[in-house]
């Protein structure tokens, strides 16, 4: 993928390239010098406003987790930018990705360090949206869309409902920032199971956690600098990052305990079954990032001081040794053309120092002595034997998911690299430099820890206590005793090496296993975007009809409804009819009216509805002369008289009323229009009941001609007390004039479509 | 008579007048925009009267209130004053690139501009009839504007647009006399305390009810919304942006404006109502969008949801909850506007809105997708853009009075928004252009480019903003919130109850005694 576009030789990649690298490794050099205040337990912050209003601040707050994550973040930062460099350099899109990659590394930063709450939930909603731009990054193929859509909208919900769980908490904690809400108890809230789950909804989802594994995977649709950095080393351990965030918070509780150990159980057992199912090695270490993932989720529940030192531990030792594999199989794709284990061999004679690379990071991820990754499985093996509950469930899922760790590291660093060379797509040349620092500084890290285990306490201490909630003795070795621990070890490796010599076998019975299985998530999630598109659809064109008198219908049945139940509802309902006074000429004009009305309504013919719906205009101008105003009637006569004659004529052109079409709707519209014209009658008299205000009136009647200057008070009205309403009308008349104007000259001649 | 309560107004009806007349020439565009300009200058020194003194009130024609029209502007009228000239001044600059000179010969521009002061207009008033006035020169003058072009489809939108935007308006005139009927005035501050004297307090509730679905048709709420989806994507693409931003926040503003001032005599029905109304208003238009294939479609249907989490702010009727809609009024305009005006260079470069039938944008065209991404993740509430304040603002003040199950709708209506917002990103962006060719801003003439351009630039740049320094909004929000929860000082401002008499004017309060 990389040999596509043009070959400009830059160095690092041009201007991007360089700071790309350089922002990192400032970082990582300025974090280095806290370590020596953490580790002796102190915990620094800093802050500023941002929005006091919403209690939002950008508040800051440096203690062993934060730290660890911090240099993970900046220090495998820059070894992947310096990868990247070499390996997308020449793409003209290269710096739209480096810009995209630095946004997520300054979100992932934020995120770890951030101590208002709200801070960390914009931190951690940047590193999404960078995400989905990154695994879109070869937006051509349609795989990458999907998966950077699906990858979006399932952390995407997870972070929804965790904005929903940090005002929660912030309501019942009373604080936004972490290390106040730290201090306050929380367990015996009456709101603590909602904010458990919406909590861990955003966690679960992020770091992809069984049911919600499966955009992960999918995710390595990316370019391999993005899926070693954000899908294995960093973001997808923001929802790890967030539950030992909060384990003091929120741990503890019996919710929380099996939630997590029961999820992150199963998800380290069964992604490592499916990573053994998979013949990508990508995809096979996709899988074990799975596994890493869920393994720790279980430990940070499981929540003893022994359980939180393993978890913290095994954080550090997978994210050394996934970010180098991933970097590795990135490497030989590169250079072979493939990263199918059944075609690579033997490479190691071609490419040593990737080789080297490879063994050494699998032999961590094997857990074998005396690399780090051997303590960290030494670590969690006490802690699960040691638990007080749940012990045969967490530690009988540790161990499958470490056997079948062991399988894996032998697919991945050994079938590719030893035995006969194999046929490749290109003839396998060692990668460039650039490429192979990451890994091999990674991987040599797994052996330096391993050898050195006090350099890791110094992070493991005070990363342990800012979970567990208060200072832990940590003191890791290679090997003190014969403990049950270790030969528990011992039968892993016997497990491992036996999975890994039949793991062919074991490959083709999964593969026949998944094709009768009929759960499957990832195509149950089409499944799930295709029903909703029809639900959505389905609705949309119920609601969305195009027919217009169906859209007046409902207008007026929700007005109806509406103003009917208001009535009911505040007893508005009883007017009091009195019939005393009304003269004979008043009923024959309402007769008139109400005739007309009636023929408007059942006509079935458009001219005589028209033609009756002028009856109906001549009555209301009888009755403006009735009360005393004949210029209002005689403007009221000419315009009906005006339209019953245009209406009439623009009807000439229209086809005739289809009888029987008319009859089954009329019967609704009727309900309608009764229902409205009570409820409209109703509120009229009861609005006459009222006594009458004549403030406004009597103003203008005694300031009319002392003041105006005007004896005729509508006009006074018009023209000086209301003069706004009628300018504004004059406008409404002139660019009425302006509509037809553009009406009739407007429509072209030829687009009659 | 103060002024800068005018000139919002008339200038833009000075500008219509001359950009008619000089409608066959260049200048007529240019006109326009210079008109804009000075709009937007008269809207942001009334705002500085109205930071300055909290609510400033003019009388027209010197006659005093109740009796003669009043203007008014408080926080919140400032504030949609301000948004609008700014909507109409970046439409201005971007119609010399998208509308043609024959629509230009037509009269756009007296339309635009009459559009622009008839929504003014609507802010300003301090009067219900004058209020129904600028509705009556909003519709019209939208109505010339949607049919511009003279499309069979554009007629079409064009008659149910007026059809039901009618209905509307006559709900609201009938409300009006009605209310007329019961207290005497039309004067808003005014109507604030006669409704309290009123002794058949269920009729006003039924009365409030019409007016809630008069101006809920404008607003474009469930399940009055019809006429909106049926109209917005059929005109040239300047016509939509400003349809989009501001005529269905007219309605939201007199819902606002109206449901805070008068009608808080029933709270508990009328704002129960509003709430449900929100919810359904938010879930329908999401939906809606989510069926949509058609770029400005989409777009439409988000219109209606994103109308749901205004009035869902009204509803909940906290101080918090209207601090949410007045951001959110503020945020929607600026970002809204900026979709629909990236719409039309999207299918100006790649020859269609249909999703379909377009792509490659994100290859070829790297600014322009970069503006897309602006708005469209605020409009999708992603933080730290102007967007996400608005919905973080309403979701707490949901939460805080433990209404769960609306706050989770507002939640999930926001996921299924970035459900839409990315189909637009995946489809019109990253796909592959169907034809196979890379479209690129290039293609545009340079002036062309230019008028196109800078104004979706400038509004980009306005929604990051806001996003990242969001205080100063936030803290006008909240005063706006406390005027409009407690309008004292407006009533008192238009009354001018505390303010001394001129020789002239007869205040209210002495008016019984010229009736003995």
């Amino acid at each position: 993928m990389a040999d596509t576009g043009p070959q400009v030789p830059r160095l690092f990649g041009g201007p991007s390239g360089w700071i790309s690298v350089a922002v990192p490794l400032v970082l990582f050099i300025w974090f280095l010098q806290f370590i020596p205040a953490i580790a002796a337990g102190e915990t620094l912050r800093w802050s500023i406003e941002w929005v006091p209003s919403l209690d939002v601040a950008i508040s800051f707050w440096l203690d062993g987790l934060s730290l660890t994550f911090a240099l993970l973040i900046t220090g495998i930062g820059a070894l992947v930018t310096l990868y990247s460099a070499q390996y997308l350099g020449t793409q003209p899109q290269y710096p739209r990705f480096i810009l995209f990659l630095m946004a997520f590394m300054i979100g992932m930063l934020g995120l770890v360090l951030a101590d208002n709450l709200l801070a960390l939930f914009v931190f951690w909603e940047v590193t999404t949206i960078s995400s989905y731009l990154l695994i879109g990054y070869l937006a051509d193929e349609a795989k990458s869309r999907r998966s950077a859509l699906q990858a979006l909208l399932v952390t995407g919900t997870g972070g929804l409902a965790f904005l929903a769980g940090i005002v929660l908490i912030g309501f019942a904690a009373g604080s936004f920032e972490l290390s106040e809400i730290r201090d306050v108890e929380l367990r015996d809230h009456p709101w603590i199971v909602a904010i458990s789950i919406l909590f861990l909804a955003g966690a679960f989802t992020k770091s992809a956690q069984f049911p919600f594994h499966f955009w992960l995977p999918n995710a390595m649709a990316a370019p391999t600098p993005v899926s070693a950095y954000l899908h294995s080393a960093t973001m997808v351990k923001a929802g790890i990052y967030l539950m030992a965030r909060m384990n003091p918070t929120l741990g503890g509780t019996d919710l929380w305990f099996w939630s997590l150990t029961i999820a992150g159980g199963f998800t380290a057992v069964f992604a490592s079954i499916l990573a053994m199912r998979q013949s990508d090695i990508k995809q096979v270490l996709a899988y074990t990032t799975l596994m890493a993932l869920g393994t720790l989720t279980l430990f940070i529940g499981a929540g003893t001081s022994a359980a939180i030192k393993g978890a913290m531990l095994f954080l550090i030792v997978h994210s050394l040794y996934k970010a180098a594999l991933f970097l590795m199989i990135g490497i030989v794709d590169h250079r072979t053309g493939s990263r199918e284990a059944e075609v690579l061999s033997g490479l190691s004679r071609k490419m040593p120092l990737t080789a080297l690379a490879a063994v050494l990071a699998a032999l961590s991820m094997a857990g074998i002595p005396p690399l780090i990754g051997f303590i960290g499985k030494e670590f969690l093996y006490k802690a699960a034997l040691s638990m007080p509950t749940a012990q045969l469930w967490i530690t009988g899922t540790a161990f499958a998911a470490s056997a079948l760790m062991f399988a894996v590291g032998g697919i991945v660093a050994l079938r590719p690299f030893f035995g006969k060379l194999g046929d490749t797509p290109k003839a396998p040349r060692e990668g460039p430099i650039a490429m192979l620092v990451g890994p091999l500084i990674l991987a040599g890290l797994g052996l330096a820890l391993g050898v050195n285990s006090d350099w890791a306490e110094t992070l493991v201490r005070p990363a342990t206590a800012a979970v567990y909630g208060s200072p832990v003795a940590v003191d890791l070795y290679l090997y003190k005793e014969v403990n049950a621990a270790l030969i528990l070890s011992l039968v892993t490796f016997a497990t491992g090496i036996v999975l890994y010599l039949g793991h062919r076998r074991l490959r083709a019975r999964l593969a026949s296993i998944e094709s009768w299985n009929p759960i499957h998530f990832d195509r149950g999630w089409d499944r799930f975007l295709d029903g909703f598109a029809a639900f959505a659809k389905w609705q949309a064109q119920k609601l969305q009809h195009g027919v217009l008198r169906r859209y007046i219908f409902v207008i007026f049945a929700f007005l109806g409804v509406t103003a009917a139940y208001a009535m009911w509802l505040r007893d508005a309902w009883q007017v009091q009819f009195d019939f005393t006074g009304v003269a004979f000429r008043d009923w024959a004009v309402l007769i008139f009216i109400t005739a007309g009305a009636f023929v408007t309504a059942t006509a079935n013919s458009r001219m005589t509805a028209v033609a009756a719906l002028g009856v109906v205009g001549i009555g209301v101008a009888l009755i403006f002369i009735m009360f005393g105003a004949p210029d209002v009637a005689i403007t009221q006569l000419l315009v009906e008289t005006l339209v019953v004659v245009l209406v009439a004529l623009a009807m000439l052109k229209l086809p005739y009323l289809n009888p029987k079409k008319i009859a089954e709707i009329r019967g609704w519209d009727a309900l309608v229009a009764i229902l409205v014209g009570t409820t409209s009658a109703i509120v009229l008299l009861a609005s006459m009941a009222e006594p009458l205000d004549r403030r406004l009136t009597d103003y203008f009647e005694l300031t009319s001609w002392p003041e105006a200057y005007g004896r005729n008070v509508v006009n006074v009205i018009l023209v000086d007390f209301r003069a706004l309403d009628t300018f504004g009308e004059i406008a409404v008349v002139m660019i009425a004039a302006l509509g037809a104007f553009v009406l009739l000259r407007g429509t072209p001649k030829g687009e009659e479509k | 008579m103060s002024w800068y309560l005018a000139t919002p107004i008339i200038l833009p009806f000075a500008t219509a007048v001359l950009a008619f007349l000089f409608r066959n020439t260049p200048e007529g565009r240019y006109i326009s925009v210079a008109g804009s300009i000075g709009t937007l200058i008269a809207a942001v020194i009334l705002m500085g009267q109205v930071l300055d003194q909290g609510v400033v009130a003019a009388q027209m024609g010197g006659w005093p209130a109740p009796f003669g029209i009043t203007l008014v502007a408080d926080y919140l009228s400032a504030v949609m004053v301000v948004i609008t000239a700014i909507t109409g001044l970046a439409v201005a600059v971007y119609s010399i690139g998208d509308i043609t000179e024959r629509m230009d010969q037509l009269g756009f521009h007296a339309l635009f501009q009459v559009l622009i002061a008839g929504v003014t207009g609507a802010f300003l008033t301090g009067d219900l009839f004058n209020l129904y006035v600028w509705f009556e020169v909003m519709l019209i003058s939208s109505f010339g504007l949607l049919v511009l072009g003279g499309s069979k489809q554009q007629l079409d939108a064009g008659i149910k647009y007026v059809t039901l935007n009618l209905i509307s308006t006559i709900l609201f005139l009938s409300g009006i006399g009605l209310l007329y009927g019961m207290t005497g005035t039309l004067n808003m501050a005014d109507l604030a305390g006669s409704v309290d004297r009123i002794q058949d307090q269920g009729t006003l509730t039924v009365i409030a009810t019409m007016f809630l679905i008069g101006f809920g048709v404008k607003a474009a709420v469930f399940p009055l919304f019809f006429w909106l989806p049926a109209s917005y994507h059929t005109p040239s693409f300047a016509v939509s942006a400003v349809f989009a931003g501001l005529l269905t926040k007219v309605g939201v503003y007199a819902l606002i404006r109206m449901f805070t001032l008068v009608f808080d005599t029933d709270v508990a029905f009328t704002h129960t109502l509003l709430l449900w109304i929100a919810g359904f208003t938010m879930v329908t238009g999401v939906l809606g969008a989510a069926a949509q294939t058609d770029f400005r479609k989409i777009l439409s249907f988000h219109i209606v949801s994103q109308i749901g989490y205004m009035v869902l702010g009204l509803a909940l009727f906290t101080p918090l909850a209207l601090v949410g809609a007045v951001f959110y009024l503020v945020h929607h305009i600026i970002v809204k506007a900026n979709l629909f005006l990236i719409a039309g260079v999207a299918q100006r470069i790649s020859g269609s809105t249909e999703l379909g039938a377009i792509g490659g944008l994100y290859k070829g065209a790297p600014f322009l997708a970069l503006l897309f991404l602006i708005p469209a993740f605020s409009l999708a509430g992603f933080p730290p853009l102007s967007g996400f304040w608005a919905k973080y603002v309403l979701v707490k003040a949901a939460l805080e009075v433990e209404g769960w199950i609306i706050a989770g709708v507002a939640l999930a209506v926001g996921l299924l928004t970035i459900y839409s917002m990315t189909k637009i990103w995946g489809q019109a962006f990253w796909k592959p252009h169907p034809e196979g060719y890379v479209p690129t801003l290039a293609t545009l003439p340079a002036g062309q480019k230019l008028a196109l351009m800078t104004p979706i630039t400038a509004l980009a740049i306005m929604t990051v903003l806001i996003g990242v320094f969001p205080q100063p909004f936030v803290s006008f929000a909240e005063t706006s919130a406390a005027q409009l929860l407690d309008p004292t000082l407006y009533i008192e401002t238009v009354l001018r109850l505390n303010a001394p008499l001129d020789a002239i004017t007869a205040p209210a309060t002495a008016l019984p005694e010229v009736t003995q």
